[in-house]
């Protein structure tokens, strides 16, 4: 009787201790759903311009005949830049059309990739590498530098809308860590004072330099180099016998 | 009584028996007017800098078409291609060199698969630029700094297949590199030596960049090949091989960058020189990334079997507050378990050594982590890494991780029991070996390698936050 008791007592604190089952918590950057807004919905014309109208066709005819699909990645690729950075959905609309598939086709690809962005972001997107080898060497401070100088939460708009931060998996400048990337620059071996420089200067519009801030060109080690340090052997050293005469 | 004969001439040591030291010696006598072959190397040492493959890793020179020449680009290409496919695939045999993106599968070999007899349809070489493993940065520094070494590494390697075109899948995020890259190319084109009939050898040969979107799972070679037709980047399920029905249906070969970029050398200077170098079935030089908690990070060219801690001290300037502030250090990238410091005090360099220290060479990316590092969160970052890029195809890879990255988090603090320890363990074993890619594995054994060598620190973690906050919420459950 007792013995029930106490299992049916247990029981009850087992399910209780088991809260309610909510949704998992967003596993994504982005939604993946598309939801019709002002600025992003079908009615919104989409035209490629003219001089992207020629890039198109360059992109269309690096692939075979009858595998024009190819061309799907780079041409939204495409459509992205052109929109100002973002993919709104009548650009998909677009690239369907040109590609002669189904819109299905389009969403698929443009919902896999994290480089496609089916929302408005702001001029400057701002991605922080935060994986191990740049969170080792601090990322988390630039991270913090980086949402305290452009009042922007990550996977955000920042309110003067000119930037957007995201917190993005391995870039692969890991021996340049900690590193972020303006749009299509790296900006390498950052400090607090340099993120907050390079924020000051994007706020003004100017473009800070890219690359590594330590002092070095590309990813020797800082302080002389290990390696390479002579001259680099002409055409023909070494040359194998078989090649000779 | 011909085989008696027989029998006296090439009788073994036991039947001469008093006698067999002295018939013995005889042997060695008759052996030493033979050819032997050289002692093979235990250890692999520094480089001299005339027999580095990538001349301008650094970028300190001009990349430029006309620079690289200068450097010795382009020489002797077209003598290189006339020798033919066999003669190609052959030097590269000799010279040993295994796949430098991960897997380490014999390159000659991988080519040989390509040269069955023709069924019609065009063959095509695809180039792994998707270079997205955390702690790997090879590739970017040969794509912006020796763009030139890339494009005619695609040429030979492409006649070495019977290719009649090569795709080069660059990541999206390697913007500038791409750039340079095509820069290249398009030299190339217009000096004649890709195209219609590449360097005058009446073999015709395009290359076309691809830009990726970001997923790193593109970098498994099938699913490359769907990013390429434009799909989803899911993984294909082998067989069939890519060498049978790969890129639009056609046989087709992928290869890593610098395995690419290497080839043109190894074809000039010979495979011989290249074997030279390394251990036994490791042969060669190798770009090597050292990041983390280093004075000095950086990439640099080494030959292989070099002793980690020779590596690290030479060219990274050491551990940050020396080697004994070492804890850690993963050494091939993300993907393979970490090996301790007292294993990292001996280990070299390359496949086999670092298999028997029950970790993987990978992309011979070291990550190291000194005495400062919380270990468990800095695996923890690598498995939520694996999350994010999980394809979502195979159910173990998809949820698996996702638990294992659960569990994780909670060990930061010790909020857990330590029975999770063998369950964390054991959901490891479950993905491993049962997804269509190698990502799951890559997922499971950073975690395999935490438990291995730092079960201990779990252990005291869980202790101390019972001790603080009480049992933690799954001991009450268990």
């Amino acid at each position: 009787m007792l013995s029930s008791l106490r299992t049916g007592v247990q029981g009850l604190l087992r399910a209780s201790s088991r809260s309610l089952q909510t949704s998992s918590a967003l596993q994504h950057d982005s939604l993946f759903v598309h939801r019709d807004t002002p600025e992003d919905n079908p009615k919104v014309p989409f035209e490629f311009t003219e001089a992207n109208q020629k890039r198109v066709q360059a992109l269309l005819d690096i692939y075979p005949e009858g595998h024009k699909r190819g061309a799907m990645i780079p041409l939204l690729d495409l459509a992205q830049r052109q929109a100002g950075g973002w993919l709104p959905i009548s650009a998909m609309h677009k690239v369907a059309e040109i590609l002669k598939l189904p819109r299905m086709r389009v969403y698929e690809v443009a919902t896999f990739y994290t480089m496609f962005i089916r929302r408005p972001i702001g001029k400057y997107h701002v991605q922080i590498c935060t994986t191990t080898p740049c969170w080792l060497r601090g990322s988390d401070a630039i991270l913090k530098a980086l949402t305290e100088t452009t009042q922007c939460s990550v996977g955000g708009n920042s309110p003067c809308g000119k930037f957007s931060i995201s917190e993005v998996e391995c870039l692969g400048a890991c021996v340049n860590a900690p590193m972020i990337q303006v749009n299509d620059d790296y900006y390498e071996d950052l400090t607090v004072e340099d993120t907050k420089e390079i924020i000051e200067k994007l706020k003004r519009d100017e473009k800070p330099k890219p690359g590594p801030r330590s002092g070095r060109f590309a990813s020797e080690p800082l302080g002389g180099l290990t390696s390479l340090s002579e001259e680099p052997t002409g055409p023909g050293y070494g040359l194998q016998d078989a090649l000779k005469g | 009584m011909a085989g008696a004969l027989t029998r006296f001439f090439k009788g073994a040591k036991p039947q001469f028996g008093i006698v067999g030291p002295l018939v013995n010696s005889n042997a060695v006598a008759v052996r030493n007017q033979q050819t032997q072959a050289p002692p093979a190397k235990t250890r692999g040492s520094p480089l001299s800098d005339c027999d580095r493959v990538f001349t301008n890793l650094y970028g300190r020179h001009d990349w430029r078409l006309k620079a690289a020449m200068c450097r010795g680009d382009w020489y002797m290409t077209k003598a290189i291609l006339q020798k033919g496919s066999d003669w190609i695939v052959n030097e590269l045999k000799v010279s040993g060199l295994r796949g430098r993106g991960g897997a380490g599968f014999p390159t000659g070999m991988k080519w040989s698969f390509m040269n069955k007899p023709s069924d019609g349809r065009p063959k095509y070489l695809v180039i792994n630029a998707d270079e997205g493993e955390p702690g790997t940065c090879k590739d970017r520094e040969i794509m912006r700094h020796d763009p030139h070494k890339l494009v005619e590494g695609a040429l030979i390697a492409g006649r070495a297949i019977g290719a009649q075109a090569a795709y080069i899948y660059i990541r999206g995020e390697f913007y500038n590199e791409a750039s340079n890259l095509q820069v290249a190319i398009a030299e190339a084109y217009q000096a004649g030596l890709i195209g219609k009939n590449a360097c005058g050898s009446g073999y015709d040969f395009d290359v076309f960049v691809h830009r990726g979107a970001g997923a790193y799972i593109c970098g498994e070679e099938t699913a490359l090949i769907e990013s390429i037709e434009g799909k989803q980047g899911k993984p294909r399920l082998k067989p069939p091989f890519p060498a049978d029905v790969g890129l639009f249906g056609c046989p087709t070969t992928v290869n890593n960058v610098e395995t690419i970029a290497t080839s043109p050398t190894i074809c000039r200077r010979g495979g011989a020189w290249f074997a030279s170098f390394g251990r036994p079935r490791n042969h060669g030089t190798k770009l090597y990334n050292i990041s983390g908690h280093v004075n000095t990070p950086c990439t640099v060219e080494e030959e292989m079997s070099i002793p980690l801690k020779e590596l690290i001290e030479r060219h990274a300037g050491g551990v940050i507050g020396g080697w004994d502030n070492l804890l850690a250090v993963i050494p091939g990238g993300s993907s393979t378990p970490l090996i301790p410091k007292d294993v990292c005090e001996t280990v070299l360099m390359d496949f086999d050594a670092l298999v028997a220290a029950q970790s993987s060479f990978g992309t011979a990316a070291i990550i190291v982590m000194d005495k400062s590092t919380d270990i468990v969160k800095a695996i923890a970052r690598l498995i939520m890494f694996y999350k994010h890029e999980s394809c979502g195809q195979c159910t173990p890879c998809r949820e698996g991780v996702s638990w294992m990255n659960k569990i994780i988090y909670r060990f930061i603090d010790g909020n857990a029991s330590p029975k999770e320890i063998d369950m964390l363990w054991e959901i490891s074993k479950q993905i491993e070996g049962h997804t269509i890619c190698a990502l799951g594995d890559g997922a499971a054994w950073p975690v395999q390698g935490l438990i291995r060598h730092f079960r201990p620190e779990l252990e005291r973690r869980m202790a101390q936050y019972a001790c603080t906050y009480g049992p933690s919420k799954a001991e009450r459950l268990h």
